[in-house]
């Protein structure tokens, strides 16, 4: 460890260790320096100035989050002319934002919100013109309102360093800049992957889910509809944040109730369809290894990745899988096996899925995916969404009885839990695949080296003598940097797992909104998210895909096994490279 | 080949060629051919004089006869008798000049040049700017070859601290000590950059500075690499100065025949070369941290510093970033030492500080002068004072960073710190009289104006409170102003000076602050009666119609607004709800019957 | 001189091969991009997607660059290019009713361009040619020494399509 060096803040002496910035240090020691713009994953852009503070001897304040403590530095971080600028600073955000608490969808979780209350601003003193620019609603997913952007520059960062989309950028400039995709184009038309994870950083409500609330409502009333949900597995790890629990508190049970008393005939999982993804995925996977198909193969489950791969790397299309993600899977399940089950017309299924996911309303939008020329998914709304519903329900979340889902479709085996978490599908897969090929179970089940926060990990795994090599990338930005090796190495891996999102499923753009005294992605909340999944993983029973009696029942009864014709039909799809306006095709291409 | 007898010296800035100076050029081709002098003349173009007011200028050596206010009829008259019989015009003569002070050099007897003393401008005007042979007659590269030769890079540093140079740019950051932290870098990829991005509106130093003299820059730079141990230097220009720009392209490329950019460099074994960037219209780039984003092909906004340049600057590496004038004083101090050029100037301030004169004063242009000249000197004895018999108001130094300083500051000496005491910076050197007839409030609108346009927006107090200031500036000026105005921009001023990113918007506010605590009454007079004293702000103004009227009705048929009613040859009025203020009318009037109050 | 034609793309084609040939090549795309408003008058939305092809930057990247900087024109521009410029000694000297006059007589706002093509009317920061303010810059011209009446004949004299030295 390096030598401490001594600092003083607000007339006090510490002493703390040297290169690090005035706000990692006065977090330390307690002084929590109000921000904005900084975020811990991204860059430092040094811009809201809402984090400044006096250093003695600099002629003008600066920004905490950039400046590093030296030797002997004076700091003061309260002084009242420093807070009045302070105030003033989040004042001039405010007089430029629209000021619609009441009727912002973010009311109660917007940070602008926050910092106005803890600053004191009780009267606006510089009122003037405001930025009009409207309401971009063309995306299937993300909703882009640039009037309510107060230019922090989280998005963009998000968007460009941690996925590597480059959807967004910082246009024009001064005080008409604009945060946009190229060319001001329709979100729609752009090549935004719907990954949500703007709406995860932004402060404010300028970016947010495409809201299906009142749809949905509307057709849980619907006395003709027979009503069936599912909800992804990283839906119970995160959803009682949005109800004040401590990250990682799973809340299955809870959920399956207060689904029924939304008005859901049946409650399913995608947990259930996770299992099936894997059967159908590893039975992929062992005909690609011994029939020499194309290897690595990839998964498909992450729809935001899809997107990204139709986009950027088309030239690696027949190396993903082509199934189904699970939430596909479960819809096309539901609308034919399960209306053949109740005889009923499946136009008559009103199929909901809860999902961590801002992309699978993109996802469930797109025609391949349509069965027997029905959207297989009618609605899908995001974490949020559905705990917005359910306080807006007036349902007392926390103190439900916990509930099982339903049969034929709700029962779902450990390792159907964790593809909530990155590595998670890799390693229910492993669980399936070692004993499809070897024909013996393996024993030891938990992959250590396919689990945590690493940005790409590697595992190896010997079946039978021969050795397969995988991969796991979480968040598009890791996941570009894995396909980048698979480009000039393509031997280097059989097996690759990517999701679109930081963590995986379980920091979805769907995910809840941080709270008070937490940040957006944080690690350790993702880390307790994946905790829960992976918990709830050894405490089943059944902890292997196959080994599910409702799966084996599935085949049996309807899609007589893995990789079937009517497997096909129902389960797989194909891609195809996509050309939206200002894509940048990779170089390998030409 | 005969030998040339006569040298002539055309100026060919833009305001010369306004006033003709290219009829003059054709005129004088045709004379000299009539003459058959052709051979025995030869004539160059050069960057700007700085003597914009007598414009067109021609000087012809030897013996430095300067020539104004020039017409086509003056040609064959010079021809004649200067160029044939050596007999100088003494009607068209505005001044000569034989005094050479080794590198520098002492204007004489033309009252625009006398309090000046030029070591950046040196050879503006002087030589061919275009021909590299012009510069190496005045001992051009000579301190370059005199570093490479019989100096190490650490004595050129040392060098350089010891003149007391500071950064020209406006902040006044010790030159020196810039190139020692950069020299103390790891290299060896390491960069210099010479800032070419002048954007302070009412200045034009670094345009003809290169214009005039583009190898002093580019000397000046590749001594710089050679101290810092540098391969590279970037000049960064503005896209806007085609001229300038290639006037340098030609001087690389000459410099790169003359073995004084490329690899080893005068037999040493020491390897530079230079390239040009472009700007494309953005003033933020003038800041260091801006400027390396724009050259790095990025939106030009500035980061926190540290980490500073030259530890971290363009694509990661060392960086050492000067200005132009800053540049062109590299040279001179070689040769001449740094003890000799901090002999220059004041305690704090060493050498001298070019300045574009503008606004309302009778010469203006650009003018060197050693830092410790006053305020008053400058005005009234460079620039000939106030013209029309006005009433001197203020003088704005530093451009949109900088202040206005009012009648009780005439006598303060130019240096960093003297205009900081009054209330305003050094800045870049842009320099405008105000007479009576400007309005404070008005003017200190139109730099917040400026700023808040040219404000990347990245950071809140800039973007968004320039945007206040402005709108609240704009309100007093339309006579909308309420109580309390004043303060709520001393408040924002004061928070957006400390509270800012870069420089740009630490300085912003300081054109309002220094108006407000200097012109207070100005502002008062707008908010509480309404009143503009200079009538300048139109909405405080109302125009009526006087007994001079002999009704032509040529008001009524300009006045956008139909505000104007009358028979012919009757007294017209203006109807006073109607009337927008334009000044229409009153520009049209032939009769001096409108008044405007 | 707007229109896209293959001649132009493969000329930008060979400016763009030369740049990445540079160290650090990205850097080079303000310079590629004042290269395509020298070939066609402003940034087509099409050549900048071309840009983005082949100097393997994001397109959002490049609108971002392009839009920061003013010197660059989104749309296509007309015949002739006024700026006014409003630096402090042109302002002191009564810019503001020279640009005023010139809105006027075109019935265009700054950055906009006359329905017949023939004028585009910008700002512009000073021009370095204080010692003649007021002054305008048409295309590469400059008249100074202005005022609203004057202004007005220079813009018939350009109507009428004569060039005034």
């Amino acid at each position: 460890m390096e030598k401490l060096i001594t600092i003083y803040i607000n007339g006090r002496e510490y002493k703390v260790e040297p290169n690090q910035t005035i706000m990692q240090a006065a977090d330390k020691l307690g002084f929590h320096i109000p921000r904005l713009c900084y975020h811990p994953k991204l860059s430092i852009e040094g811009a809201c100035r809402v984090c400044i503070v006096e250093v003695e001897g600099a002629k003008s304040y600066v920004a905490s989050c950039a400046y590093p403590v030296n030797e002997g530095m004076k700091i003061h971080t309260n002084t009242q002319e420093l807070r009045r600028a302070r105030r003033d600073i989040v004042e001039l955000l405010v007089d430029n934002h629209p000021m619609d608490c009441h009727t912002c969808e973010r009311d109660g979780n917007c940070e602008l919100q926050r910092l106005a209350a803890s600053m004191g601003i009780r009267a606006r003193h510089f009122e003037g013109e405001r930025k009009q620019y409207g309401v971009d609603v063309s995306g299937d997913s993300v909703i882009r309102n640039p009037d309510k952007c107060i230019l922090c520059g989280r998005c963009v960062r998000m968007c460009s360093e941690i996925q590597q989309v480059h959807n967004l950028t910082q246009a024009h400039r001064g005080f008409n800049t604009v945060v946009m995709p190229a060319y001001n184009m329709p979100m729609a038309e752009s090549v935004c992957t719907a990954c949500g994870q703007c709406i995860n950083v932004c402060p404010t409500a300028a970016f947010l889910e495409k809201n299906y609330t009142q749809d949905l409502f509307e057709k849980l009333n619907d006395p003709n509809l027979i009503k069936v949900a599912q909800f992804a597995p990283s839906v119970r790890a995160a959803i009682g944040e949005a109800f004040g629990l401590e990250p990682g508190s799973n809340m299955e049970g809870q959920l399956v109730a207060a689904l029924r008393k939304l008005g859901f005939d049946y409650v399913f999982d995608t947990q259930f369809s996770a299992d099936l993804t894997i059967m159908e995925e590893a039975t992929e996977f062992l005909e690609r290894v011994q029939n020499k198909g194309k290897l690595p193969m990839i998964t498909s489950c992450s729809s935001a990745w899809m997107k990204c791969l139709e986009q950027f790397y088309p030239d690696l299309i027949d190396n993903v899988s082509t199934c189904k993600s699970p939430m596909s899977m479960q819809s096309a399940v539901t609308k034919t096996y399960f209306a053949q089950k109740l005889g009923v017309d499946p136009k008559k299924i009103l199929s909901v899925a809860a999902m961590c996911c801002t992309a699978k309303k993109y996802e469930a939008a797109r025609p391949e995916l349509n069965v027997e020329g029905m959207r297989a998914t009618d609605i899908v709304v995001t974490t949020r969404e559905i705990a917005w519903m359910i306080k807006s329900a007036g349902i007392d979340f926390l103190n439900l009885k916990p509930e099982e889902q339903d049969h034929p479709l709700g029962m779902s085996s450990g390792a159907g839990v964790i593809f909530g978490t990155t590595g998670g599908v890799m390693e229910a897969a492993i669980r399936t695949a070692y004993e499809l090929y070897t024909g013996q179970t393996l024993v030891d089940i938990e992959v250590e080296d396919l689990r945590g926060l690493k940005g790409v990990k590697e595992g190896k795994v010997l079946m039978d003598g021969q050795e397969i090599r995988v991969a796991v990338a979480h968040g598009l930005g890791n996941a570009c940097k894995l396909l980048d090796t698979v480009r000039k190495d393509p031997g280097r891996y059989h097996f690759i797992e990517i999701m679109g999102c930081p963590g995986g499923c379980v920091g979805g753009g769907g995910q809840p909104y941080a709270g008070v005294n937490s940040i957006p992605l944080d690690e350790g909340a993702l880390r307790k998210r994946a905790q829960a999944l992976y918990d709830e993983d050894r405490s089943k029973t059944i902890r292997r895909s196959h080994d599910n009696p409702d799966i084996q029942k599935l085949y049996k009864e309807f899609l007589q096994r893995p990789g079937s014709h009517v497997a096909h039909e129902l389960l797989h799809t194909h891609y195809k490279q996509k050309f939206p306006k200002g894509i940048v095709p990779k170089s390998s291409l030409q | 080949m005969p030998k040339i007898q006569f040298k002539i010296t055309l100026c060919d800035a833009p305001s010369c060629i306004h006033k003709h100076s290219k009829q003059i050029r054709q005129a004088l081709d045709k004379e000299l051919e009539k003459q058959g002098l052709k051979e025995k003349v030869s004539i160059h173009l050069s960057g700007c004089l700085g003597m914009c007011a007598k414009g067109p200028i021609m000087i012809v050596n030897p013996g430095y006869v300067m020539y104004g206010n020039l017409t086509e009829n003056d040609v064959p008259e010079i021809v004649q008798a200067h160029l044939k019989h050596n007999k100088p015009v003494a009607r068209l003569v505005i001044g000569e000049d034989h005094l050479y002070n080794r590198f520098f050099r002492i204007f004489g007897d033309v009252d625009f040049f006398g309090k000046q003393m030029r070591i950046a401008l040196r050879n503006c005007g002087i030589i061919d700017p275009e021909n590299i042979d012009d510069y190496l007659s005045l001992r051009g590269y000579e301190a370059l070859a005199k570093a490479l030769t019989e100096m190490t890079p650490e004595q050129v540093v040392a060098e350089i601290k010891k003149s007391g140079l500071r950064g020209r740019g406006g902040a006044g950051f010790p030159t020196g000590m810039k190139w020692e932290f950069t020299a103390k870098q790891p290299g060896p990829e390491k960069y210099v950059i010479c800032n070419a991005d002048e954007g302070d509106p009412g200045a034009f130093m670094d345009r003809s500075a290169i214009e005039g003299d583009p190898h002093t820059v580019i000397e000046g730079m590749i001594i710089g690499g050679y101290a810092i141990g540098a391969s590279k230097g970037i000049i960064y220009i503005r896209a806007e100065y085609p001229l300038a720009i290639k006037r340098l392209e030609k001087a690389i490329a000459a410099a790169r025949e003359n073995g004084f950019l490329g690899t080893n460099i005068l037999g040493s074994n020491f390897s530079y070369d230079i390239e040009i960037r472009l700007g494309a219209g953005a003033f933020v780039c003038g800041e260091e941290t801006a400027l390396i984003h724009s050259i790095e092909g990025s939106r030009g906004m500035p980061r926190p510093r540290p980490p500073f340049p030259s530890v971290s600057g363009l694509f990661g590496k060392p960086t050492l970033i000067n200005n132009v004038e800053t540049w062109a004083n590299i040279p001179v101090i070689l040769l001449d030492g740094g003890a000799w050029f901090a002999g220059i100037g004041t305690a704090t301030s060493k050498g001298t500080k070019v300045f574009a004169l503008a606004g309302k004063v009778r010469n203006t242009g650009l003018v060197e002068v050693p830092m410790g000249t006053t305020l008053r000197e400058i005005v009234f004895d460079i620039g000939g004072g106030i013209p029309n018999d006005r009433k001197f108001k203020a003088i704005q130094t530093g451009g949109p960073s900088g202040g206005c300083l009012p009648e009780q500051y005439l006598d303060t000496p130019i240096d960093y710190e003297s205009l900081a005491k009054a209330g305003s910076i050094m800045g870049s050197g842009g320099m405008i009289v105000i007479d009576e007839d400007s309005c404070m409030v008005n003017l200190a609108r139109f730099f917040i104006e400026f700023t808040q346009d040219e404000s990347c927006g990245k950071c809140t107090p800039c973007r968004e409170g320039t945007k206040r200031m402005l709108e609240i500036l704009t309100r007093i000026t339309e006579g909308k102003g309420q109580p309390g105005d004043i303060e709520k921009l001393e408040r924002l001023g004061t928070m957006i000076k400390k509270s800012s990113l870069c420089g740009l918007g630490q300085s912003a506010p300081n054109p309002v602050l220094s108006t407000i605590k200097n012109f207070r009454e100005e502002y008062e007079e707008h908010i509480y009666q309404k009143k503009c004293r200079a009538g300048v702000c139109s909405s405080l103004l109302s125009y009526t119609i006087n007994d001079n009227c002999v009704g032509c009705g040529a008001c009524k048929r300009v006045c956008p607004v139909d505000a104007i009613e009358g028979t012919r040859k009757e007294k017209h009025r203006i109807d006073q709800n109607k009337c927008i203020k334009c000044g229409q009318c009153y520009q049209t009037c032939k009769f001096s019957a409108i008044t405007r109050a | 001189m707007s229109e896209i034609t293959q001649e132009k793309k493969d000329e930008l084609k060979a400016f763009i091969a030369e740049c990445s040939q540079k160290q650090y090549p990205d850097s080079y795309l303000i310079a590629v991009l004042h290269k395509v408003q020298g070939m066609f008058g402003y940034l087509p939305r099409e050549v900048m997607d071309q840009v983005a092809d082949m100097m393997q930057i994001p397109t959002a990247h490049i609108w971002g660059v392009a839009t920061f900087y003013h010197y660059f024109n989104l749309k296509p521009i007309g015949k002739h290019t006024i700026s006014v410029c409003l630096g402090t000694a042109c302002y002191v000297k009564g810019a503001a009713e020279i640009l005023d006059a010139i809105k006027r007589e075109l019935g265009i706002q700054v950055g906009q361009t006359t329905e017949d093509m023939l004028f585009t009317l910008q700002e512009a920061r000073c021009l370095g040619a204080c010692g003649i303010a007021p002054v305008i810059m048409i295309d590469d011209k400059i008249y100074g020494e202005l005022d609203a009446k004057k202004v007005i004949a220079l813009i018939n004299q350009y109507r009428k399509g004569v060039q005034v030295a």
